[in-house]
């Protein structure tokens, strides 16, 4: 089961969880659940949300597959210039 | 098709080389058509009625003269661009900063706009709208924002419970920093300023916008991202998306500032009013006070670190302004902030505070920089005080594949260390300094980051290729974009076409900006071109009655394998092309793709200085950029990319400075008082490139676009503090501030 980090306000949308066991195998999935445990997360993910998934960060794969092992951690959507 | 978007370190012919670009000579000779070159039959004159004060209530806004005069086709207010948002926040903000509500938010805000059948009517007429302003008080600067005192920019948001202008605040970092810092032999902790600078394009914002009575309208702007604007127009304006067609003039630069949009929904109002084409294009003042330029900030760093120079701690609290209306720019700024390096304890505590100064735009890396200014100043004083190489220093805590970032992910293989072991060994290193001059070097990070791209590829009867990609060519795209198509198909590069097409003409492409032109439609080409390969193996298939399966493609042609097959020559792409209409039509290749995995960057850079000790005045006399670009597709252009990162760094950390007066309004919104860099104020930029594969493309390729600009400002910073023997920590380090620094530090202070 992916182990999902988080930190600043995500952390705060998640009462506080550094860490989240989350049995996910896409992006997708892991956000639909994260918004169902914790709904204070749909304003993150209405705002824009990125996942790093071993290191690599998606902004928009939502069907990216997540590998059982992999390190998880959810990011800010990133802008660029 | 689905690909795989895997690295595969194949060897190239083509790839690497250093041809010139297609669209070179029409720049050079002026046949190159930018935003404000195209016009219409008919057309009119736009232009806009901007607030003169930082702050105030609008009670009314009379246009009636206005309409009256002679010449006057349309005059609109924010009546005329009503709220279609619907809840949706983001967009209302974006309505907002383009034409003001209530209220004018700062100095320069967009109230009214007419559109005339010449310029003189339209000056004429803004004279004639009479505005009623309730001046409000307002607060231009970020600290000052912060106090609980502080005019409140915008009602609706709260921190810790009532109004404020603390619109965000962000916490990232691992590890126990007080436990940390308990540990430390050495503690440095140090207060920077950065003021607010310009991307300083060339080119001001333009646009020819036309819609018709029948709702259908077309906008020729001066863009990095095309489909951006044409999904807010209409978005904004109520109309379908298919049926705004919005087209991506040559570009004279945007680094982040064309990003959004700003005066676009205003003329394509116009237009829909006026019935009639209507230009719209920005002077210089228009864009100081009308465009989205950066951030001030100021942050507290501090660094704890061992004698060996193993760092155990470092904090950072950044205070980044945002313009009257929200953004992800402190965030950004703390993000980045400790990305270099691998501490086991770390933590930034970012704000982005409202103020009233126009709307921040991204600007090359956002927010990097002056986390970097703060962070590698810091830095080099904690070397200095355990008595270690600057250098030394930075290698012994480089972040390197495996650390776990400051911002959470671990990394994968990166180059920051790569880029200082070839700064301690770089020549300019070595080199003696004279009187009045220092060196300093400082390390950089961007995160980079891909996207939705849509690419097509179309072979013509004669085995030309047109190729057609939904990123705008703000660096020499075309030509790397040329070089890949041409790899990918064996073929050479002069017989390869790359157009930027409109919006009708493509999927959705997302805004070239994250660096992302190369990384994303260099995928999408290459996936254009493998599918278009394929066609043309089925079309010699057909041709030689055999299988697909027996058919390979190498050097430009397709050639049949195995001995049965031996007495056919190979068909080459040009003969398959003119073949075609015979064996099944139009050969093409397309692909979509949301390009992920981007790659993160790093950059080192080494700066010589020479100040004048009686002016206070800084001249870079030595410059050396050292960056990963994963692969360079087009070496001169990658390097290109290095050059001007490092000379608009150069320009933000010497003089350039958004100043505002007591009245909260703009002093110097021209390049008389606003000083960009030119030529004669830059040395050669040397630099070297380092091609670390990103594992996530095929050809290894990260952004190379904005990494550039992180560093410098430090890099700076550490040079002239060196030169002058006080730490400089306000940027611009401009002759005033410098000379200030010296004069105290003569006087003991």
């Amino acid at each position: 089961m992916p182990r999902v980090g988080l930190s600043g306000q995500h952390r705060e949308a998640a009462d506080g969880a550094a860490s989240l066991d989350i049995e996910a195998s896409t992006i997708r999935e892991l956000l639909a659940i994260l918004v169902q445990r914790y709904p204070r997360m749909q304003r993150h993910l209405d705002e824009g949300l990125a996942v790093s998934i071993n290191g690599e960060i998606y902004r928009d794969n939502r069907d990216m597959v997540i590998p059982e092992t992999a390190e998880v951690f959810l990011l800010p959507r990133i802008q660029g210039g | 098709m689905a690909h795989d978007t895997s690295y595969t370190d194949q060897d190239f012919k083509i790839v690497g080389s250093r041809p010139p670009r297609p669209d070179g000579i029409d720049k050079v000779t002026g046949r190159a058509r930018y935003g404000a070159d195209v016009s219409a039959p008919g057309q009119l004159v736009g232009r806009v009625l901007r607030s003169p004060h930082a702050h105030a209530k609008i009670r009314k806004i009379d246009t009636s003269r206005a309409q009256k005069l002679k010449g006057v086709k349309a005059v609109i207010t924010s009546k005329d661009l009503p709220d279609l948002t619907e809840g949706n926040r983001g967009n209302y903000d974006i309505l907002e900063n383009c034409m003001a509500r209530e209220h004018a938010l700062y100095d320069g805000h967009a109230v009214a706009a007419v559109a005339a059948v010449d310029e003189q009517t339209a000056r004429k007429a803004l004279k004639l709208i009479k505005v009623d302003y309730k001046v409000l008080p307002h607060v231009t600067d970020v600290d000052a924002a912060m106090q609980d005192d502080a005019p409140v920019v915008q009602p609706h948001i709260q921190h810790d419970g009532k109004p404020s202008n603390i619109c965000n605040v962000s916490q990232f970092g691992h590890g126990d920093v007080e436990a940390g810092f308990a540990q430390a032999d050495v503690i440095v902790e140090k207060t920077y300023k950065t003021e607010q600078t310009h991307q300083g394009y060339i080119e001001p914002h333009a646009c020819l916008a036309s819609v018709g009575p029948d709702g259908q309208g077309e906008l020729w702007v001066t863009t990095q991202g095309h489909f951006t604007v044409r999904n807010l127009c209409a978005s904004l304006l109520g109309m379908d998306i298919a049926k705004l067609k919005v087209t991506s003039s040559e570009i004279g630069g945007g680094f982040g500032g064309k990003t959004h949009i700003w005066t676009e929904p205003l003329a394509l109002a116009l237009s829909r009013k006026a019935n009639l084409p209507v230009k719209l294009v920005m002077s210089r003042e228009d864009v100081f006070k009308g465009s989205g330029p950066t951030c001030s900030t100021s942050m507290d760093i501090k660094i704890g670190a061992k004698k060996d120079g193993t760092v155990t701690a470092a904090s950072a609290t950044l205070r980044y302004h945002a313009g009257p209306h929200p953004g992800p720019w402190g965030m950004l700024g703390g993000m980045t902030a400790w990305a270099c390096y691998d501490f086991e304890n770390v933590q930034s505590i970012a704000y982005d505070v409202l103020v009233n100064r126009p709307k921040v735009a991204a600007y090359r890396a956002p927010s990097a920089p002056m986390a970097a200014f703060g962070v590698e100043s810091t830095m080099d004083l904690v070397a200095e005080a355990i008595g270690m190489d600057p250098v030394d220093f930075r290698i012994k805590n480089a972040a390197k594949e495996g650390t776990r970032a400051s911002y959470g992910p671990t990394y994968g293989p990166i180059g920051i260390g790569p880029t200082l072991e070839a700064v301690k060994n770089h020549p300019h290193m070595r080199a003696r300094l004279g009187k009045n001059q220092g060196r300093g070097m400082a390390c950089g990070f961007w995160f980079n980051f891909g996207g939705q791209t849509c690419t097509d590829l179309n072979i013509g009867v004669d085995g030309s290729v047109n190729l057609t990609v939904g990123t705008v060519d703000v660096g020499g795209a075309r030509a790397s974009m040329s070089l890949i198509a041409a790899e990918e198909l064996g073929i050479p590069y002069d017989q390869v076409k790359c157009n930027v097409g409109d919006t009708a003409s493509l999927g959705h492409n997302d805004t070239t900006e994250g660096s992302r032109g190369t990384f994303s439609s260099g995928m999408a080409t290459i996936f254009a071109a493998r599918n278009a390969i394929e066609e043309m193996k089925a079309r010699a298939a057909k041709t030689w009655e055999i299988d697909i399966e027996d058919i390979e493609w190498r050097d430009g042609a397709a050639h049949a394998m195995g001995m049965q097959h031996s007495n056919l020559a190979p068909l080459s792409l040009a003969e398959i092309a003119g073949a075609s209409p015979g064996t099944g039509g139009p050969i093409a290749g397309h692909n979509e793709v949301v390009a992920d995995g981007a790659g993160v960057s790093f950059a080192s850079h080494i700066c010589d200085v020479e100040v004048d000790p009686e002016t206070g005045a800084t001249r870079v006399i030595r410059y050396t950029v050292v960056q990963d670009a994963g692969k360079a597709i087009h070496p001169d252009y990658v390097e290109g990319q290095f050059q001007g990162g490092a000379a608009q760094g150069i320009g933000w950390a010497l003089n350039e400075e958004y100043v505002y007066g007591e009245d909260g309004c703009l002093q110097n919104p021209s390049f008389l008082d606003y000083r960009i860099p030119v030529c004669s104020d830059l040395p050669f930029i040397d630099t070297e490139i380092l091609e670390i594969p990103n594992p996530n493309h095929p050809y290894g390729i990260r952004g190379v676009g904005e990494t550039s600009i992180v560093p410098p400002l430090a890099a700076i910073g550490n040079a002239v503090s060196s030169a002058v023997g006080v730490r400089l920590d306000h940027t611009p380090m401009s002759p005033p501030r410098v000379l200030k620094a010296i004069k105290e530090k003569q006087a003991g202070g």
